[in-house]
């Protein structure tokens, strides 16, 4: 049995791996298949400061490898989770990243500020989110919003501050390095691609949103890709994430620079996928003769 | 809500129709618990997306599940070329079924097309006392009209042109004759445009009505959100709920067409 075990700004977790944000709700419903005990972490679904109901139907489509998704952060507000969801969820010996998003920096804050009095361990702070209309991509797109965000929700809470940043730019590590000085104490990395599916009988777009993220295996090497370059560009821990569907997969993103390794869409096709890759690393780590997991955390040998 | 993910075998295999195919499985855990409306989400090899799938039969002392799809597209593809003693990646039993109402004498069942084998359950528990009225396109779409009988259901097969069934044109007709002589509910499944015309004459007569929809889904239990659906509630609020755990079933007038 390799050392799973992995430390993100003073945070233990027992292994590395946790569904992302968006996949596994408030956790509820994997509750059903295994205890959240075997899981590193839980991303919880991404909160804002009031109800959004999000964009209408349809909102998912399979695409070659991947899926198009365009739910737009529905969620029950930040008060709402606090106190019908958080408390469950920490109870269940797992750590927990609150994720929050808002339309505005002020928002953010807002909704990092009250969680500042809740044992929750860390805030993901989503400057990505491709389906909305404000906030959400155009803080992460533009360094100069991304660290005024940053900064907003850094002075209103002394939780670790994960970034989780977009990849729909043209230098992510300008933006890791933006957030970096504006406080960050690490960044999550890759949210969705913005992409497009067309029914070419109707001529409409197969989602009601007409565009939405893209994530699944189709993305896996992007996000080495942009995993490896922010491990170049910044001091602070990196958690990775982008169509990881296997143990061989998180052990690549993580030799790529990544401390930990977050899993989406692989969810929906297999509920266990997280308990599966879980099982994976170790039995990679063990064949490899490898003690601790945290020893191949960005020791790719580039040409 | 109870639910598990397996590996089960198909035990029988039929082809029913046009592109349309029947599957038993052997999965007793499923079929002990497994209610009237529910659905199963399978997953094609190499896919990476599950498809919901009504349940069509449960039979807890043999212990198994009936399917019944239609080929859509490639996924569904992938599922009918499954074979018997093949395993099917599923989970299951999913969503919210149909209301049962134990005191009901005289019920409807109207089905439209692929949304007709959900029907099959609500048929075994009422029997006699149970109408289906099943509406395909032609001749060539109609399925389980005997299946219906086999519980002593009435049958009424309508097809748009006229090539099969008693009936030539829409459920409809049939199904405002039934609400005119009064029954105690109605239960739908089929394509939107079916499903409000059935919603608004059971309105408009005060009958009980309960109708099952379907959505593009990714996680299927309800953590993604990805299979919303606009409803309303006694104050007149809307709100977003979602096929996979709120529904599949839904009381007639909560939905928001």
């Amino acid at each position: 049995m390799a050392d799973l075990s992995v430390n993100i700004c003073g945070i233990d977790f027992k292994n590395p791996i946790i569904p992302a944000s968006g996949v596994f709700g408030y956790g509820r419903e994997y509750e059903e298949f295994y205890p959240l005990s075997k899981l590193g972490g839980i991303a919880t679904k991404g909160t804002t400061g009031k109800l959004r109901t999000g964009n209408p139907a349809p909102r998912i489509a399979e695409t070659p490898s991947g899926m198009l998704n365009s739910v737009g952060l529905q969620n029950p507000g930040i008060d709402a989770f606090i106190e019908k969801e958080l408390p469950n969820l920490l109870h269940k010996d797992t750590v927990i990243l609150a994720n929050i998003a808002g339309a505005t920096a002020e928002e953010c804050a807002e909704v990092a500020g009250k969680l500042n009095d809740t044992d929750v361990h860390m805030i993901e702070l989503n400057i990505s989110c491709p389906n909305v209309k404000q906030g959400g991509a155009a803080f992460g797109t533009s360094c100069q919003m991304a660290e005024q965000v940053t900064k907003a929700v850094r002075n209103a809470t002394k939780k670790p501050l994960v970034v989780k940043l977009s990849p729909n730019v043209t230098s992510i590590t300008d933006i890791a390095k933006a957030v970096e000085s504006a406080g960050a104490d690490a960044v999550s990395l890759i949210n969705t691609l913005l992409g497009m599916r067309i029914d070419i009988k109707t001529r409409r777009p197969v989602l009601r949103n007409n565009v939405g993220g893209l994530s699944g295996g189709a993305i896996f090497p992007i996000a080495v890709r942009m995993v490896w370059q922010v491990s170049n560009a910044v001091k602070i821990p990196i958690i990775g994430m982008g169509g990881v569907s296997s143990g061989e997969d998180a052990i690549e993103l993580m030799l790529a620079g990544a401390s930990a390794v977050q899993v989406g869409m692989a969810c929906f096709t297999d509920p266990y996928a997280p308990i599966r890759i879980i099982n994976e690393m170790n039995d990679f780590l063990d064949s490899q003769n490898i003690d601790t997991v945290r020893e191949i955390v960005g020791t790719v040998q580039p040409w | 809500m109870k639910y598990t993910q397996g590996l089960y075998p198909i035990i029988e295999k039929k082809a029913i129709a046009l592109d349309t195919y029947s599957f038993t499985l052997y999965c007793p855990e499923v079929a002990d618990i497994a209610q009237a409306g529910q659905f199963v989400h399978i997953l094609p090899e190499n896919y990476g997306l599950r498809r919901p799938i009504s349940i069509a039969g449960i039979d807890p002392e043999n212990g198994t599940l009936r399917i019944v799809f239609a080929i859509r597209g490639k996924g569904t593809k992938a599922l009918a070329n499954m074979n018997e003693g093949q395993r099917m990646d599923m989970i299951a039993p999913l969503g919210h079924g149909f209301t049962l109402k134990p005191d009901a004498e005289h019920v409807v069942l109207v089905g439209g097309g692929i949304g007709v084998p959900p029907m099959l359950p609500l048929a075994k528990y009422y029997g006699n006392k149970a109408t289906a009225i099943s509406g395909f396109r032609s001749f060539r779409q109609v399925i389980l009209q005997e299946d219906f009988e086999q519980f002593g259901t009435q049958v009424i097969t309508c097809t748009e042109d006229g090539s099969a069934g008693a009936v030539k044109g829409f459920v409809t007709a049939p199904l405002e004759q039934f609400l005119s002589e009064g029954i105690d509910a109605v239960y739908a499944c089929g394509p939107l445009v079916m499903l409000k015309a059935v919603a608004e004459l059971c309105i408009r007569n005060k009958t009980y009505c309960e109708i099952s929809l379907e959505e593009r889904m990714a996680c299927g239990v309800g953590a993604c959100l990805g299979c919303a659906c606009q409803t309303k509630d006694e104050k007149g609020e809307i709100h977003f709920q979602h096929v996979c755990k709120n529904g599949p079933v839904f009381k007639a007038e909560e939905v928001l067409f």
